[in-house]
């Protein structure tokens, strides 16, 4: 690129556009991937299993939301409608602007999604005068006027009702032409009501005129005064234009009395919609992600908790829960080359078949496969040990992945019938949430938890028809799987249950003829319906570190997951200071013993000096300090006149380090003595 | 009845719908029209017209400007978020489009002036012009020069033209400090009860006859008078109890004529209403359906105020707990509370002379964010790693209005912070997380 022009100037080059090819996101996957061969495979999984996540998660919010959803639809329309009839009281109450004010919880991340298909489902089925407006975006009034009416406007394309065309065609070149000029906002707003009014004046009989909804996404956020104002101009014009509004509340509903004096409020006719709350979503949102064999994909114990406690700890918003397990997915398949295995069951058995030699050695490398073989050396004769030999090694490896799946299939029913047994016990012994337990379980043997054998002792305790009813669920959830064990268990349970019954019935004869005799049988077939579930628990709840391949679907690595979603500035900014070779990568900063090298950048030496100081520092000497430090770097001879000397650019380097510091809060200036700076931290070296 | 209004600018029969529109303003309707004159005469240059919420003010000049058919501009201040919006509306209903679009961007008041002169000396007035300015309040908000030059218009633009102000807040509020032309003043009183009984009974149902109408008028004036003379809310309150007023009626135990077991019937009734659906506790829809269901299951919605549960995550709770401790505890008391050794001190040797007043009554202090980690680490019961979501829970403790930002926005060093929640609140919050808050408050020592 070059100009022949005689003057100096400056001269802008558009970048060619073509010229960057964006890289795809395989490409991105497979750049530092763990084992190359296999990347392509991995990432295809990756990526049907994410998008099977992803769209079983938007299916399940539709359903969570559809009940509050269809409400506020029916309000709509409901609104609309008694606006058209013309009886006295109706009249006498035109003057309110309904509003919904819908309570969603402190979750904001999450709103977004719910709001996208209230509106959706408004344009689809009720009218397609839609605007939602976010504080963020209106500081002013003028900007919440012009926002509403752009959006307005902009949604009005649809209808092809002829005066509205007409409307839309002489308005859209005024507001593109001065690009919304404050000017013109009222005319515009005016035009959009005269369809309206033009509409409903002629012909009364037109059934339906669709309502303006404006929804106001998150109402705690926006300026008082600005709403106020808005208000009181809608309801200038409530009589021509059918508004309505919607307040997306993340509070509670009073919210709205603190904002609104009764001036305004006495504007609105304002109806409540509350949302399901955030936890009983996660809930649902667990037990249909994680707490299933449908999804070979599976988190352990430690990674979950990370996931739950974020939750619980510091957003409770499942739109980031989700995506927690999008990245852990996401790693796991990155960095975990045997995840060509974490499929469904037919196509991991191929998969298997497929491996290649490093893969094969990577199994064999597996702790658990290690656990494993060991095990069977010592249990059998060194003729089976053959067989796990090269040949016949992919075909164990196939029992195994055959094992694994088979110990989800059971492992999930017999977690929700625990759950179901204990959790209405008195005190929770094993936590109120399925997912408790599930975090329980995975840690260790369940049966060998404290709280496991009171929640035992306790079940011993229950009344007859308590646990017969509790027992009856149990059977509900056994009867639908399709596995042989729980066939079984499915059967002896239901035997055990028909028994129990005959012997209630027999009860209450014998009751009445003999008064307290001993109720033995009873006791007898209730000890036998605890040990059976025993039995169960113990064959089926086991941990997954005890079944051979778990490293195939278990994403274990807590810590990842952590540092990406849990940031901790400063913890990452006092490593940068101790030890820049994290971060710089350059070998000349390595070092052995955690020192500091000479070479450092100045904000490290600095940093490091200043931790050798107690709470204040004397400017000088750290001065003296850094400067010998640095002669040091620069490979003077510690005994020529130069050496230690502080010069200008030196001085300059150390200024520029020292306000650094107190840019990112270790130090601060001090009025106690003026050489001085004062530490803000404890500790040093 | 209704006493006539007289004017030798006016047809009789216009006068008397006039009077007819606007029941008990007769007085301030015929002192309006004196003051401006037969329709070609020159008038006032600028009215200024104050009184309470509902007090008739636009409704009069309303019915006077249409029925007498004068050439006149109505303004809402409240929707001109510029002058620019006000002049173009004065523009367009006095002369049409083509003067609005003569406007340049953003014009000045003598923008306005030129093109106002312009198009009046092509089309001079024959009669008054009024240009009639709701909530003029706000008009003291915009630009210094805009009111004094609105007052005297008429010398402006050489035109026969009259600004009325209308506004809920007496003239001396007004009036700038350079001084300014002074309008007259006209002042519209409250409705006594008497009036707002009979315009109340003006909008009576049609399938009821006007006395019934006007004896539950009078009913409801018996409960509602004394808390509100606000004829909106009448009205509308009105209209909303009417139907389980009619309900014996329609049931038949009662005629008409009874209004002792009538009055029996409603009075609770609309005790009831004044609790909830006069406070906006309720919406009116929600009344009606309550009327409708009643009986089977009262009580059963509750207000918008009874909902002030909130659910917070673990950390956000005791963020906010830490908060209301940093707002309501002397900064000097931390010592006492949060460490551990702190010996016993009791409360009269910190207590300072101006203390001695709870400070829960003062409101709460802004506190700067280390005093609130500080406070923070030490309540919350196990150790919190400083990460990125304990600062965001803090900045979104500030969207949601339950904690204020007392520094300005720019400030990113020690941002400063208020509490803004209710001792009852904080006090549901902690139970939650089983923290004795009132363990640690100064005031409750």
């Amino acid at each position: 690129m070059s100009t022949s022009s005689v003057s100096k100037g400056c001269f802008v080059f558009k970048p060619s556009a073509k010229k960057k090819k964006t890289l795809s996101l395989e490409d991105h996957f497979s750049h530092g991937c763990e084992s190359a061969e296999s990347s392509e495979k991995r990432f295809k999984l990756c990526q049907d299993l994410w998008d099977k996540i992803k769209s079983d998660t938007e299916v399940l919010q539709d359903d969570l939301n559809r009940k509050i959803l269809d409400s506020l639809l029916d309000f709509t329309r409901k609104c609309s409608s008694t606006r058209q009839l013309s009886d006295w009281a109706s009249q006498m109450r035109a003057s309110e602007i309904p509003t919904a004010a819908l309570v969603l919880g402190v979750n904001v991340p999450d709103h977004d999604m719910t709001f996208q298909s209230l509106s959706e489902l408004l344009q689809q089925s009720v009218t397609p005068h839609v605007a939602s407006v976010q504080a963020k975006e209106c500081g002013a009034l003028k900007h919440l006027m012009k926002r509403v009416l752009e959006r307005l406007m902009g949604t009005d394309v649809t209808v092809d009702d002829e005066e509205e065309e007409e409307a839309e065609q002489t308005s859209t070149p005024l507001h593109k032409s001065v690009d919304f000029h404050l000017l013109n906002i009222f005319p515009v707003f005016q035009k959009s009501n005269t369809p309206g009014k033009k509409r409903s004046s002629p012909s009364r009989d037109d059934p339906q005129q669709p309502p303006v909804v404006i929804i106001f996404k998150d109402l705690e956020a926006f300026n008082p005064k600005v709403l106020q104002d808005f208000i009181l101009i809608c309801s200038r014009y409530i009589e021509r234009l059918p508004l309505m509004f919607i307040f997306g509340i993340a509070t509670s509903p009073s919210t709205i009395q603190h904002m609104l004096p009764h001036s305004v409020s006495s504007l609105l006719c304002i109806e409540l919609f509350q949302s399901l709350s955030c936890t009983q979503h996660l809930a649902t949102v667990i037990d249909q992600l994680i707490l299933t064999h449908h999804f070979p994909f599976k988190l352990n114990a430690k990674v979950l908790q990370v996931l739950m406690s974020i939750f619980l700890y510091h957003d409770f918003s499942v739109r980031n829960f989700i995506k927690g397990l999008q990245l852990a997915l996401l790693e796991h398949f990155h960095s975990q080359p045997l995840s060509v295995l974490c499929c469904k069951k037919k196509d991991a058995l191929l998969n298997v078949m497929q491996l290649s030699h490093s893969d094969l050695e990577r199994i064999r490398n597996l702790p658990s496969f290690k656990r494993y073989r060991n095990t069977q050396l010592n249990a059998h004769t060194s003729k089976e040990s053959n067989a796990l030999g090269y040949f016949c090694f992919q075909e164990v490896c196939q029992k195994l992945i055959k094992g694994l799946h088979k110990y989800h299939k059971n492992y999930y029913p017999v977690l929700r019938c625990l759950h179901t047994l204990t959790s209405s016990l008195p005190r929770y012994p094993l936590g109120k949430q399925v997912r408790e337990l599930h975090l329980i379980c995975l840690e260790k043997n369940v049966w060998e938890n404290e709280d496991y054998q009171t929640a035992m002792k306790l079940l011993r305790m229950l009344a007859k028809d308590e646990l017969v009813a509790l027992l009856q669920r149990c059977v509900e959830i056994l009867q639908p799987v399709k596995s042989k064990k729980m066939k079984n268990a499915f059967l002896q349970l239901t035997d055990l249950l028909s028994i129990h019954m005959k012997l209630f019935s027999t009860l209450l004869e014998m009751n009445e003829s003999r008064r307290a005799k001993k109720l033995s049988p009873f006791e007898v077939l209730r000890n036998e319906a605890l040990e059976f579930l025993d039995n169960l628990v113990k064959s089926h709840l086991s941990p997954p570190e005890s079944h051979t391949l778990n490293e195939v679907c278990y994403y274990t690595s807590s810590a990842t997951v952590r540092r990406h979603l849990n940031a901790t500035p400063r913890t990452s900014i006092q490593a940068a200071l101790n030890s820049p070779y994290y971060y710089l990568q350059n070998d000349r900063l390595k070092t052995v013993d955690g020192s500091v090298s000479n070479s450092a950048p100045d904000i490290c030496i600095a940093y490091k000096l200043h931790l050798e100081c107690g709470r204040l520092i004397n400017l000088y000497d750290w001065l003296e300090a850094y400067a010998t430090v640095v002669s040091a770097a620069e490979g003077n001879n510690p005994d020529s006149d130069n050496y230690g000397k502080v010069e200008e650019v030196k001085h300059a380097r150390f200024i520029r380090a020292v306000s650094e510091l107190e840019f990112l809060g270790f130090i601060k200036s001090t009025k106690q003595k003026t050489d001085h700076v004062a530490r803000l931290t404890w500790g040093g070296c | 009845m209704t006493k006539m209004l007289q004017h030798s600018g006016y047809e009789e029969e216009r006068l008397q719908r006039v009077a007819e529109l606007l029941p008990c303003r007769e007085v301030q309707a015929g002192m309006l029209l004196s003051l401006m004159g037969q329709p070609q005469q020159c008038s006032y240059p600028s009215i200024f017209i104050y009184g309470h919420r509902a007090s008739g003010k636009s409704h009069v000049m309303q019915v006077l400007l249409k029925e007498l058919e004068l050439p006149h501009a109505t303004v809402s201040c409240v929707e001109c978020v510029s002058v620019a919006l006000l002049f173009e509306q004065v523009l367009l209903s006095f002369f049409g489009c083509d003067a609005a679009s003569l406007l340049p961007r953003s014009p000045s008041l003598s923008d306005f002036v030129r093109i106002y002169r312009q198009h009046c000396s092509q089309t001079p007035a024959k009669q008054t012009r009024y240009i009639v300015m709701e909530k003029a309040e706000l008009l003291r908000d915009t630009d210094a020069n805009l009111l004094p030059a609105l007052l005297r218009l008429q010398e402006l633009v050489d035109d026969n033209v009259t600004i009325i102000l209308l506004s809920e807040i007496v003239w001396d509020k007004f009036r700038p400090n350079t001084g300014c032309f002074e309008p007259l003043l006209l002042h519209f009183p409250d409705y006594s009860k008497g009036e707002l009984q009979q315009i109340l009974s003006q909008d009576k149902h049609p399938s009821y006859s006007a006395e019934f109408y006007s004896s539950y008028i009078n009913i409801l004036l018996g409960v509602f008078y004394s808390v509100c003379r606000d004829l909106r809310e009448l009205r509308h309150l009105a209209a909303l109890n009417f139907s389980k007023f009619c309900e014996p009626l329609a049931e038949g135990k009662v005629k008409e004529t009874d209004t002792h077991k009538l009055w029996r019937n409603i009075e609770p009734h609309l005790k009831k209403a004044m609790q909830t659906v006069y406070l906006r506790e309720v919406s009116s829809l929600q009344w009606e359906q309550l009327q409708q269901m009643e009986e089977r299951e009262c009580g059963a919605l509750r207000g918008l105020s009874a909902h002030t549960h909130v659910e917070l995550p673990y950390y956000s709770k005791f963020l906010l707990i830490a908060a209301y401790l940093a707002s309501y505890n002397p900064a000097r008391t931390d010592k006492r509370f949060f460490l551990k050794h702190h010996g016993k001190i009791r409360k009269t040797n910190f207590l300072k002379k101006n203390e001695k007043t709870s400070n829960h009554l003062l409101g709460p202090k802004p506190f700067p964010l280390d005093r609130l980690l500080a406070i923070f680490y030490s309540v919350v019961d196990s150790r919190v790693a400083p990460t990125a979501s304990i600062f965001s829970q803090i900045s979104s403790l500030v969207t949601l209005q339950l904690l204020t930002k007392v520094s300005h926005d720019d400030q990113l060093d020690a941002p400063k912070y208020k509490c803004a929640v209710s001792m009852d609140f904080i006090c549901a919050i902690s139970r939650t997380v089983n923290f004795e808050i009132i363990k640690y408050l100064y005031d409750f020592l």
